[in-house]
């Protein structure tokens, strides 16, 4: 080994593991706390969401690329109902978009330590969501065996399916976390310090309405 | 500040079983790091011998050493390999690694979360290559993707291209793509949250600071290629068309979406290659990274920058003169930001004192290199002489001077300077200038003439060539200095056996260096620091050795 | 796995024991940018040379930098103190900023004229103009009032370069027309029609190849441009418009020929034979190569082909037909009649 420079020895006294603990001689004016006041958490679920904005906008953009390309119909007016009807796409996103309403109303409750009005309003979020998911069910089924349109029809069905999809199963995993904060929550399990972490759930769920909000404009009204 | 009471290093001889437990179980950012670069150093070894065969293979005119079919694997698992499965490991391991040592933290933000991404990591390389096994079906032949390392629609669609390897091409990128957002989120939050007492963000070292925006870029450029290899999926299993141009699909979506992605990767790439160096060149030259704020600027607009212009690769696809105008003019800019960043560095070293040990080597190799690539770049930015060597040998090229002259080398500069922080031991300088000089000479020797049979007709990814066309010397010169590369990579393999075995003891700051890994023990306790550290400037190690002119009177 | 290794040593044993009968395009100049025979190539040329000049300079500055501090600024002997630390300069890091992107603009400004001199989105007054049909992995050339393949002929007068105009198809994935002495390449790609502008300005025989990848035997995609002086090439065109040639002579393999599948896939104008999949075989005899370049046209080439096109185009889409050796030589017999 062939090491111009200071030997190993000279290394040793001037490294700071020798001598940790021992108090810096020259302090330099003390500007020490550029922490961020963000917890881990939340910066986290911040990129999570952005991620998500990467994955949807991809799907999203490819949806307004084709719109209007089809080459064989169905197109999406013959399909598509924009109707307030019970169970029809904009009743559904009534109640989706009222759910995230619900859920600010729970994080209040719980950040003011009143338990039954947390379990109560975030179990109507859960319900809120899940009418939404079975509404779409309704209409998938409606498309899917009374229209016979699929992923395969053509690239309308592809697009929709997909797209659509995404966002049924982002709902889906959503609720799953909703439902399983519930059952702690009754079981005790969720007192009001653990505030935080209740509110990132709700950030994530506010995220999948507002993803409703640009994928029904684009699906439903622009592509329509 | 508490005190993690710990031993410092477990003392005698624990049974191998435990030991590979405490691997496989493990979360500790150091462990992952060691386990995410050795993976991907294996990776490279395989990819190099693939790309070894097909030197082989195109070393004379009309060889049939390989079938076409399989010199069509052969790329494509090189170039997917070379670039998912070598590169971004390379990239979390070291970030991994360095990044709670240098901010002075005792862990990464998730360390649960980080130990999942390295194994969807792995899984998904497994798969990739279990495709040499199960690709047709279980029942038939197995074998590996054939599409290219960007997959081109409609050549994946299920009329092309049967039986299922395509299918692990997604499903392994896939996953390793999770593995990666998840980790780049991890790691995003750690330097966000947990620096150290004192380091402001204008006090992280560069390296940090580099690494951060590759890591937003990761965040922001994988979920689209996630996206775009779904759709690709529910082509061939559920029978979509987005990318089937037989039932109104578009091909040259699927080249946006790729490119979209795919030209954001190769700087996801490249900026762990300007973090490295970015810490080593100031340590071998003895002097403070120059410019250190224009630095900072000058990464950002490279993260910025590289998100518009993926259509530099699409400039033969046909598109309208404007179209092709705007992103010549977006691509070439972001030469801007690398100029300045190549130039910091060179003003680093001038009125240095510079010590010539194997990393600076390394990185000196790196600086000359890529500024030919990054030149190279620049010819083909410039849409008329891009259509002459588009999809030609200029292009491969091209992007081997700035993915092996760039991100390789200043891989092994990044080993041969941490290994000691690593492992305990010094690797051999005798054979870490070898191996730098026999690389010097082969891979100058195997990608320079590349450029000359490109701009003499030769296209990409063909398994053989007529004699006529005049590009058999160029090709046996390519295939002859792969022979030198083999034996550096090899000299590289034995040097870190070696030093594993019996290199000499490094000591905790064997190069005299300045940032905080450096005063903590090689290798480090599972803790990292006793006392979490506090600093007071970029170079913490620099005021501690020089407290009568300490660095923070000048910042 | 271990199939893939056995079908690897087959494959080197057959390297050993078959290779490509004699292949070649007849000889014709390397393919380079260098020799441009038309306006569009010499335009790329030309920025080509600028790109030389400029980039060129830039990195022998950096070069110079770089081993500036190498030879001057190591570390002397002995010599354990730190030299003066410099933390950056505002003047000096803004001029290699500012000058950078004034570089970039003029390089861009010149370009750009390029672009939007050689992109043509209409033909040129008296271009010739061909319909290109990307296959994997052969060309279909389609001049209106009839097709060939692999070879593309124009004319040429004396006084003035030829215009080619392109009109580009593809018929399953995305191929790339590359000619580069004429011009640039432009991709063919499925459900979209692209064009491209190529100039030949001298008689003779250019080559150049499919540039993006298509699978299997994308290698040997092969392009021959053939310029000609207009006479000739009047007469060969003339030659291709007529139908095929029927001798009595070759009877019993044109029997063969139209019995067997061959005609679901290859045209032969003059008979029932008008499959759309492979090369139209009405003037096979007109063309040098056979198998889109990958070997010449010769009776033994031709034979071995219709034997076992897999032998000499391994993975190509023509099936060997399982003819007998007597099939082959009859439908090779007739196969030659066609001039
Ligand atoms: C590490 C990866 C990496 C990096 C850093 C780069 C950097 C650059 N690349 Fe490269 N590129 C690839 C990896 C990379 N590339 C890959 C893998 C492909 C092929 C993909 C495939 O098809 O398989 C590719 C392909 C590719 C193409 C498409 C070619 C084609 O297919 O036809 C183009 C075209 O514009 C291009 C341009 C550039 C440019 C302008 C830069 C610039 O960032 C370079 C900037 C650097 C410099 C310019 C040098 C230093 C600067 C100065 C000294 C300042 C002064 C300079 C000027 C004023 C000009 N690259
Ligand atoms: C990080 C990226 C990276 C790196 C490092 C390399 C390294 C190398 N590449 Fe790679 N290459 C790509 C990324 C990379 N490549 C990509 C993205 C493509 C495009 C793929 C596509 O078209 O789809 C490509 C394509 C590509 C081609 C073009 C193929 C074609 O278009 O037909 C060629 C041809 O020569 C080539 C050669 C090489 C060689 C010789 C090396 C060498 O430098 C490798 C050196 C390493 C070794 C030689 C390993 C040595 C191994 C040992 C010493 C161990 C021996 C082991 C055992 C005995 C088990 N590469
Ligand atoms: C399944 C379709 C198919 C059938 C059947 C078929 N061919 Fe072909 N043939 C092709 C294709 C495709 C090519 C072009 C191959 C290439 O260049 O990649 C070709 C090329 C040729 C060529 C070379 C033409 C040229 O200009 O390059 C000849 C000659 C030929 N076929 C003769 C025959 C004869 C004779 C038969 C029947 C005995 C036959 N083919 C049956 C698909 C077919
Ligand atoms: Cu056609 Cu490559
Ligand atoms: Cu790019």
């Amino acid at each position: 080994m062939t090491r111009t420079g200071s030997t190993s020895e000279d290394i040793a006294v001037t490294t700071m593991s020798t001598q940790s603990g021992s108090s810096t001689p020259l302090m330099p004016p003390p500007a020490l706390s550029q922490k961020l006041k963000w917890s881990n958490g939340k910066i986290a679920v911040v990129l999570l969401i952005a991620s998500e904005i990467a994955f949807f906008g991809t799907l999203i953009a490819t949806y307004i690329f084709y719109i209007g390309r089809d080459i064989n119909p169905p197109y999406p007016q013959d399909v598509l109902e924009v109707s307030v009807a019970p169970l029809k796409v904009v009743f559904n996103s009534i109640f989706l978009l009222a759910s995230s309403i619900w859920i600010v109303l729970a994080v209040k409750a719980l950040a003011a330590g009143k338990k039954a009005a947390f379990l109560f309003w975030w179990g109507l979020t859960i319900l809120f969501g899940l009418e939404f998911l079975v509404g779409t069910g309704f209409e998938w089924y409606g498309m899917i065996v009374e229209d016979g349109v699929w992923m395969g029809t053509n690239v309308f069905g592809s697009c929709f399916y997909t797209l659509v999809g995404f966002h049924a199963f982002h709902v889906t995993m959503g609720l799953i976390i909703l439902t399983l904060i519930w059952v702690l929550a009754v079981l005790g399990k969720v007192p009001p310090r653990q505030i935080e972490k209740v509110d990132l759930i709700s950030w994530y769920w506010h995220f999948v309405d507002g993803i409703w909000i640009v994928v029904f404009t684009v699906v439903y009204i622009i592509g329509n | 500040m508490t005190v993690v009471q710990q031993p410092l290093s477990p003392a005698g001889r624990v049974p191998a079983l435990s030991r590979l437990h405490e691997w496989v179980a493990t979360t500790d950012h150091k462990k992952l790091g060691v386990m995410y670069v050795t993976a991907g150093l294996l990776f490279f070894m395989i990819a190099g011998l693939e790309a070894s065969l097909m030197r082989w293979q195109l070393a004379l005119p009309n060889q049939s050493i390989i079938m076409p079919d399989d010199f069509n694997r052969l790329f494509t698992m090189h170039g997917t390999t070379m670039v998912f499965f070598v590169g971004m490991p390379i990239l979390f391991g070291s970030a991994n690694f360095l990044i709670p040592l240098m901010i002075g933290t005792r862990d990464l933000a998730f360390p649960r979360l980080n130990a999942f991404g390295f194994w969807l990591f792995l899984l998904g390389g497994l798969l990739l290559y279990f495709s040499y096994f199960a690709g047709q079906g279980l029942q038939g032949m197995g074998s590996a993707p054939d599409v290219g390392w960007f997959a081109y629609a409609p050549l994946t669609e299920r009329t092309f291209s049967r039986g299922h390897s395509t299918d692990y091409w997604i499903l392994g990128i896939l996953l390793t793509g999770i593995g990666s957002a998840m980790t780049a989120i991890n790691l995003v939050v750690t330097i966000l949250a947990m620096r150290c007492p004192g380091m402001s963000l204008m006090k992280m070292p560069l390296l940090v600071w580099i690494l951060l925006v590759d890591f937003i870029l990761v965040v922001v450029a994988l979920p689209p290629l996630a996206a775009a290899q779904c759709m690709l999926l529910f082509d061939r299993s559920l029978g979509a068309h987005f990318f089937d141009t037989q039932a109104g699909g578009s091909a040259l979506l699927w080249q946006n979406l790729f490119w979209f992605f795919g030209h954001p990767e190769v700087y996801i790439l490249i900026l762990p290659a300007f973090a490295f160096s970015s810490e080593i060149i100031p340590v071998f030259s003895r002097k403070v990274i120059f410019g250190y704020p224009l630095m900072v600027a000058a990464t950002v607009a490279i993260g910025i920058i590289s998100l518009g212009v993926w259509v530099h690769h699409m400039f033969a696809v046909g598109l309208s003169p404007l179209v092709n105008a705007i992103f010549m003019g977006s691509t070439m800019l972001v030469g801007v930001p690398t100029g300045i960043k190549m130039f910091n560095w060179a003003a680093t070293m001038i009125g240095g004192k510079i010590r010539f040990h194997t990393p600076m080597l390394f990185c000196l190799g790196f600086l000359c290199q890529f500024l030919l690539g990054g030149l190279t770049g620049i010819f083909l930015a410039t849409v008329p002489f891009d259509w002459a060597v588009s999809d030609s040998y200029f292009v491969v090229g091209h992007f081997h001077y700035v993915l092996f002259g760039g991100l390789v080398f200043s891989i092994f500069a990044a080993i041969y300077y941490w290994f000691p922080k690593v492992s305990g031991r010094m690797l051999s300088e005798t054979l870490g200038k070898w191996q730098f000089w026999l690389l010097m000479i082969g891979f100058n020797l195997t990608f320079g003439p590349m450029h000359v049979s490109g701009m003499l007709g030769m296209p990409r990814r063909i398994y053989t060539y007529h004699t006529e066309r005049g590009w058999d010397l160029w090709n046996l010169l390519s295939s002859i200095g792969v022979l030198f590369q083999i034996a550096a990579v090899s000299l590289f393999a034995i040097n870190i056996i070696r030093s594993l075995m019996k290199g000499a003891k490094a000591g905790d700051d064997p190069w005299d260096a300045w940032t905080l890994e450096w005063s903590t023990t090689s290798p480090p306790p599972p803790y990292n620091f006793k006392d979490i550290p506090v600093v007071h400037s970029r170079r913490p190690l620099w005021d501690l050795k020089h407290p009568d002119d300490p660095d923070w009177k000048y910042e | 796995m271990l199939i893939g290794m056995v079908n690897f040593a087959n494959s080197m044993l057959a390297s050993l024991i078959a290779s490509i009968p004699d292949p070649g395009i007849p000889s014709a100049p390397t393919p380079t940018m260098f020799n441009p025979v038309g306006a569009p190539a010499d335009t790329i040329l030309d920025i080509t040379w600028l790109l030389v000049g400029i980039c060129g300079l830039i990195g022998l500055v950096v070069l110079a930098m770089i081993f500036f501090a190498v030879i001057r600024c190591r570390q002397p002997k002995g010599d354990d103190t730190e030299p003066a630390q410099v933390y950056g300069s505002n003047p000096i890091e803004l001029a290699w900023t500012v000058i950078p992107l004034l570089i970039v603009f003029v390089l861009f400004m010149v370009s750009a004229r390029g672009i939007f001199d050689i992109e043509k989105t209409s033909p040129p007054d008296g271009a010739i103009e061909v319909r290109v049909i990307g296959h994997r992995w052969w060309w279909e050339f389609d001049y209106g009032d009839f097709a060939t393949a692999a070879e593309l002929h124009v004319p040429i007068d004396e006084d003035k370069p030829t215009d080619i105009y392109l009109t580009l198809e593809s018929a399953d994935v995305i191929h790339s027309f590359w000619m580069p002495q004429l011009g640039g390449k432009t991709d063919v790609i499925p459900n979209r029609i692209n064009h491209l502008w190529l100039q030949v300005a001298k008689a003779g025989t250019y080559v150049g190849q499919c540039a993006e990848y298509c699978g299997n035997q994308h290698a040997n995609m092969l392009i021959t441009v053939v310029a000609q002086p207009r006479a000739e090439y009047e007469a060969w065109a003339a030659n291709q418009r007529r139908e095929a040639v029927d001798d009595r002579a070759v009877a019993a393999g044109k029997h063969i020929f139209l019995r067997t599948a061959c005609i679901n896939c290859h045209t032969v104008r003059g008979t029932v034979a008008n499959g759309t999949f492979a090369p139209d075989l009405t003037h096979l005899m007109s063309r040098d190569t056979i198998g889109s370049g990958i070997a010449r046209n010769t009776p033994n080439n031709l034979r071995a082909w219709v034997w076992d096109p897999q032998n000499i185009k391994p993975g190509c889409e023509m099936p060997s037909m399982k003819l007998t050796r007597e099939e082959v030589d009859l439908v090779c017999a007739y196969l030659e009649t066609l001039r």
